[in-house]
């Protein structure tokens, strides 16, 4: 179907198709079984100014947008989902900077993020922050012209591998959610440490660590935004981070989908390809259906984003959650069409389907999303009273 | 430094197919590419550009849809595009070409001359000598790796069927390069967009001072007298039955042929 | 391309007798002359202070002026550490075919090699050898090379230069092809003489390998063909052979490239593939890496190399360094088995003049039997088995 693109998203699709057709393909079953990070893709997307995508032109960006970065995002995935949240958990960690941070923070941080030489994570999550995102127990105390940090934030993506932080600590506990403020801390600050790796069942060439903070200290100006807002600085980031997970559903239930029908062409059971059959084919019907639908949605989202909108909460919690769970269900029917080959590591779809499950969890939780949804509805149906 | 690099619009051969009836080529749906060599040629001059500092200027011979290939090339890092597009040109062998690429080097001016080994349409690999000879500069084919330059020189590895030999040629020099020599990138946003926008500069053979008579196919000593398949060989044998008997044909031939 | 001095403007000064360092510039009566010694180096250009001297073109489709005094065949004899390769004595037996053909002699250029050599060019069928012994030419050089080829050219003006496809053929024969201002065609597969105007028929693949063409150059002399090793048959060897070794003066060259360091590195699949008597090849009918295992078993048995077809290799089923045809290696064993092979030119180019080609595809119409001395329509599968277990009883093992 026709998105109607511009001539630059046309060429965004075209070029991430590329990197994902050439250079992630052919690796992909590798990085999965070695659980390793993807450095030398990450190297292509940022020699292809893949980096920059979202971030101004006057920070050496493209000064593109939400849909653009869906479209690149989409791409990768339908290789990859690993690879894409590598990617993407970059975008998450960039927001906050973007968002909120200052002109001397933009200015330090926003070129080398551009070219990709500096990778980025956001630190949200604990062990007891979940979920429930004001359950933080992780601290930032001033002491003189510094801010001293104490905790350990969990599941963090690209922790480790990244060289630039964006935190969530606690400046004022007896506050609740609004004593939460956000930082921005470089690797290699003393007092900053990586614990331990996480073994996960899909997108296992992303990495996935703890991030431990004691007596960790940073310049006063690292705070982003002003003290006390961050969970809004939180919150409005992974408002804006939602559609590319959406975004990440969509290709990899393109991927999927695609190799299903090419499976399915190709397998001969009852002395004919198993495409005639029509129990497959109305299975494939439904699958590629699904993936339309949820793309049309995560596109209408990252246009409503692009267009500037700021009740944009409940649309891109949609587009995450629809898009999300038809990346899993269309993975799982992908394996189905395929039978004992789709659930074989030679064929990729196996993988998909781990890849897949990461989406309805990570960044807020299906549930989480219906929450917001539902909470959405009701502030809309009180104020029309 | 100024480098100029020639490339070639090619159908991507692999993709071509014969109409066994016919003994003809089937073009129809071919994509036209770079040629594959050429990419490593432009990778090669983009390093030393981002390792130095250097002007590289992609050149190529065809027509008008060969802007095509050079806005390619710009997107992944040329600075500036050269079509040589003359009806005049049509029907050029290798001698012309190269006679005619020198003769448009030699206006744009270059210290450093890199072309891809050979091209995958006619795997002549003469293009890139031929032109040196025109220009009178040395030159080192199959070259796999760019070791140094420095002032007046570069020292270059050559392949050599069995092993590589360490050469140092004297600058203005012309390089061919094989697929060792690197990786190609891929193109990026902001190459894209700027191939977009990047003006394409045409060159005539008036505007190259190319004598009219050595061009295209007036300039061309070779000609194509025909083409075909190759033909059937007369003495074959095919060996009928069960898998098991013509085995046992074929053993017997083979005994008789004293191969086994 | 010719230099030639404008008799109109020459104002006989003799500035420019000095400035070639080939002496190719001699005074005639009071006009400067520029002689066949001229290497087209364009020195003199910039020397002449009336500008008298030119670059003049001429088209390639009329007949050159003394295109009838071209005759004989002239084989570059490609030497490796002072060795004659093989291709050298290749080239000397489709030389000699050419040579009878057009009833005219066969000479062989040798450089950087000592006399011996030459004896052996001889015994494999040269009438002359033309040799330099010097120690610049020793190690292969593309401008000295082409210097002392391109004289020669000029002071014995032979019909037909033929010169192996290799990477000294291939890198220093087009420079001296554009300094003669005549053809080239690259990397022949097969050679023929028109009887009726002796035009010589340069056959090579065409367009990556999917098509045969036949070039000629009907209107310049020299006719230069660089040919593919492996191809043609080695001239016949006769101890007792004479001819005639001249020596070469080639003194006073220079180059503007210096090898610095020689490097050997043998990949040891190509020299197994290239000199193995049995090659067992598969190409996408083997379905997979485990298809070529059986291949691997078959060639065990027959002490063979296994080959592939491009399409195996693209499918990554086994390293490129197995690959035969155009774009891979071209062999000539005694032997070639051809499993699942459908026979694309680009293939066949690549092993075609193999001894005994024994082809096994499911497909009756596949190409390949166009070419194979013995056919077995069939399943691989079936069929490779079947054949590996009969010969290794065959053999006792």
């Amino acid at each position: 179907m026709d998105y109607f693109l511009t001539e630059d998203q046309q060429m965004i699709k075209e070029l991430a198709a590329q990197i994902a057709d050439e250079k992630v393909v052919p690796v992909r079953a590798e990085l999965d079984e070695k659980e390793e990070f993807p450095w030398e893709i990450m190297k292509v997307l940022a020699q292809s100014d893949m980096f920059g995508l979202f971030i101004p032109e006057e920070y050496g960006g493209l000064g593109a947008g939400a849909l653009e970065l869906a479209i690149a995002v989409e791409e990768l995935s339908r290789a990859c989902v690993g690879v894409s949240t590598t990617y993407a958990a970059n975008a998450l960690g960039t927001y906050p900077l973007l968002l909120f941070g200052s002109d001397e923070q933009k200015n330090k941080y926003l070129p080398d993020i551009a070219s990709g030489s500096r990778l980025v994570a956001f630190g949200l999550t604990e062990a007891n922050a979940g979920s429930d995102a004001a359950g933080i127990q992780t601290t930032a105390t001033l002491d003189g012209d510094e801010w001293v940090l104490n905790g350990t934030k969990q599941w963090i993506t690209n922790g480790g591998e990244a060289e630039i932080y964006t935190i969530i600590a606690m400046t004022d506990k007896s506050k609740g959610a609004r004593g939460a403020s956000a930082f921005v801390v470089e690797k290699g600050t003393p007092g900053f440490s990586f614990g331990k790796k996480e073994k996960k069942m899909g997108i296992r060439a992303s990495i996935t660590s703890e991030l431990v903070f004691e007596d960790c200290r940073i310049p006063k100006d690292n705070i982003i935004g002003k003290k006390g807002m961050g969970f809004i600085v939180a919150m409005k980031t992974l408002d804006h981070s939602r559609t590319g997970v959406g975004a990440q559903g969509v290709g990899v239930a393109q991927g999927a989908l695609d190799e299903a029908i090419k499976f399915a062409r190709e397998r001969v059971q009852f002395g004919k390809p198993i495409i005639s059959i029509q129990a497959v084919q109305h299975m494939l019907a439904d699958m590629a259906t699904e993936v339309e639908a949820a793309r049309s949605l995560v596109y209408s989202v990252a246009r409503y984003v692009d267009s500037g909108a700021k009740d944009i909460s409940k649309v891109s919690a949609m587009a995450k959650l629809y898009a999300t769970d038809v990346g899993m269900k269309v993975t799982t029917d992908a394996v189905q069409v395929m039978g004992g080959s789709g659930y074989m590591r030679e064929y990729p779809v196996e993988k998909m389907m781990r890849d897949a499950k990461i989406l309805q969890i990570y960044e807020g939780t299906n549930q989480i999303q219906r929450n917001v949804i539902g909470q959405a509805l009701i502030k809309e149906a009180a104020s029309k009273k | 430094m100024k480098i100029v690099v020639c490339i070639k619009q090619v159908p991507d051969t692999s993709e071509v197919r014969i109409n066994p009836e016919t003994n003809t080529l089937i073009r129809d749906g071919v994509p036209s590419i770079i040629n594959p060599y050429d990419l490593h040629a432009i990778e090669a001059a983009v390093r030393i550009k981002e390792e130095g500092s250097a002007n590289v200027t992609v050149l190529t011979m065809g027509p008008p849809q060969a802007e095509d290939a050079l806005r390619e090339a710009v997107s992944m890092g040329a600075d500036e595009a050269v079509l040589l597009t003359d009806r005049a040109f049509a029907g050029s062998d290798t001698w012309a070409t190269a006679y005619t690429l020198a003769k448009a080097a030699e206006t744009i001016g270059f210290d450093l001359i890199i072309c891809g080994k050979q091209a995958i349409d006619g795997d002549t690999a003469q293009v890139g000598p031929e032109m040196a000879e025109f220009l009178n500069i040395p030159h080192v084919a199959y070259v796999k790796n760019i070791e140094k330059i420095n002032g007046g020189s570069l020292i270059v590895h050559r392949l050599m069927g069995e092993g590589h030999d360490v050469v140092e040629a004297s600058l203005p020099a012309l390089l061919t390069v094989v697929r060792e020599i690197n990786e190609p990138r891929l193109p990026s946003l902001k190459g894209k967009m700027r191939a977009k926008k990047v003006e394409i500069k045409k060159l005539s053979g008036d505007d190259i001072n190319a004598d009219g008579s050595l061009l295209g196919l007036n300039g061309s000593p070779t000609q194509v007298k025909n083409i075909f398949a190759p033909e059937v060989k007369k003495d074959r044998k095919m060996l009928e039955g069960s898998p098991d008997e013509q085995i046992e044909s074929l053993l017997s031939e083979l005994k008789t042929l004293k191969c086994i | 391309m010719i230099i030639k001095v404008d008799v109109d403007v020459c104002t006989g000064c003799e500035t420019c007798v000095d400035s070639c360092p080939h002496t190719a510039i001699v005074m005639e009566g009071d006009k400067a002359f520029i002689n066949e010694y001229c290497q087209v180096c364009r020195i003199c250009l910039s020397t002449c202070p009336e500008g008298a001297i030119k670059e003049i073109g001429e088209s390639m489709q009329k007949k050159q002026d003394d295109f009838t005094a071209y005759k004989g065949v002239l084989i570059f004899a490609e030497q490796r550490e002072g060795k004659v390769t093989q291709v050298a004595l290749e080239l000397l037996g489709a030389g000699r075919k050419l040579a009878e053909k057009l009833d005219c002699s066969l000479s062989a250029v040798l450089l950087g090699a000592d006399r011996g050599e030459a004896d052996e060019l001889i015994k494999w069928g040269a009438d002359t050898v033309y040799i330099s012994s010097g120690d610049e030419l020793r190690h292969f050089n593309d401008e000295p090379y082409a210097a002392v080829l391109t004289s020669l050219i000029k002071k014995h003006k032979p019909e037909i230069i033929l010169a192996g496809a290799t990477p000294i053929g291939r890198s220093f024969i087009p420079r001296v092809a554009a300094r003669l201002s005549t053809g080239l065609t690259a990397d022949c597969t097969s050679l023929d003489i028109d009887a009726e105007t002796r035009d010589f028929l340069q056959i090579r693949p065409a367009f990556g390998g999917n098509i045969m063409a036949t070039i000629l150059c009907p209107n310049r002399r020299p006719q230069i063909a660089t040919v593919r090793p492996r191809v043609m048959k080695k001239g016949e060897f006769d101890e007792g052979r004479t001819g005639e070794i001249i020596e070469v003066d080639a003194s006073g060259l220079d180059s503007r490239t210096k090898v610095l360091e020689s490097i050997k590195e043998v990949s040891e699949v190509a020299v197994n593939i290239q000199e193995a008597d049995v090659i067992v090849a598969g190409g996408r009918g083997m379905g997979g890496p485990d298809g070529f295992k059986l291949l691997e078993e078959l060639a065990e048995v027959l002490d063979g190399a296994v080959g592939a077809s491009r399409a195996a290799v693209d499918e990554e089923w086994i390293p490129y360094s197995h690959q035969v045809g155009q774009t891979g290696k071209t062999v000539c064993p005694k032997v070639y088995i051809a499993c699942g092979i459908s026979g694309a030119v680009q293939h066949l180019v690549g092993m075609q003049s193999s001894d005994i080609i024994i082809a096994i595809n499911k497909n009756p119409e596949a190409p390949i039997f166009n070419v194979a001395s013995f056919g077995i329509v069939g399943d691989v599968f079936e069929v490779i088995p079947l054949l590996t277990k009969k010969i290794r009883e065959a053999k006792g093992l």
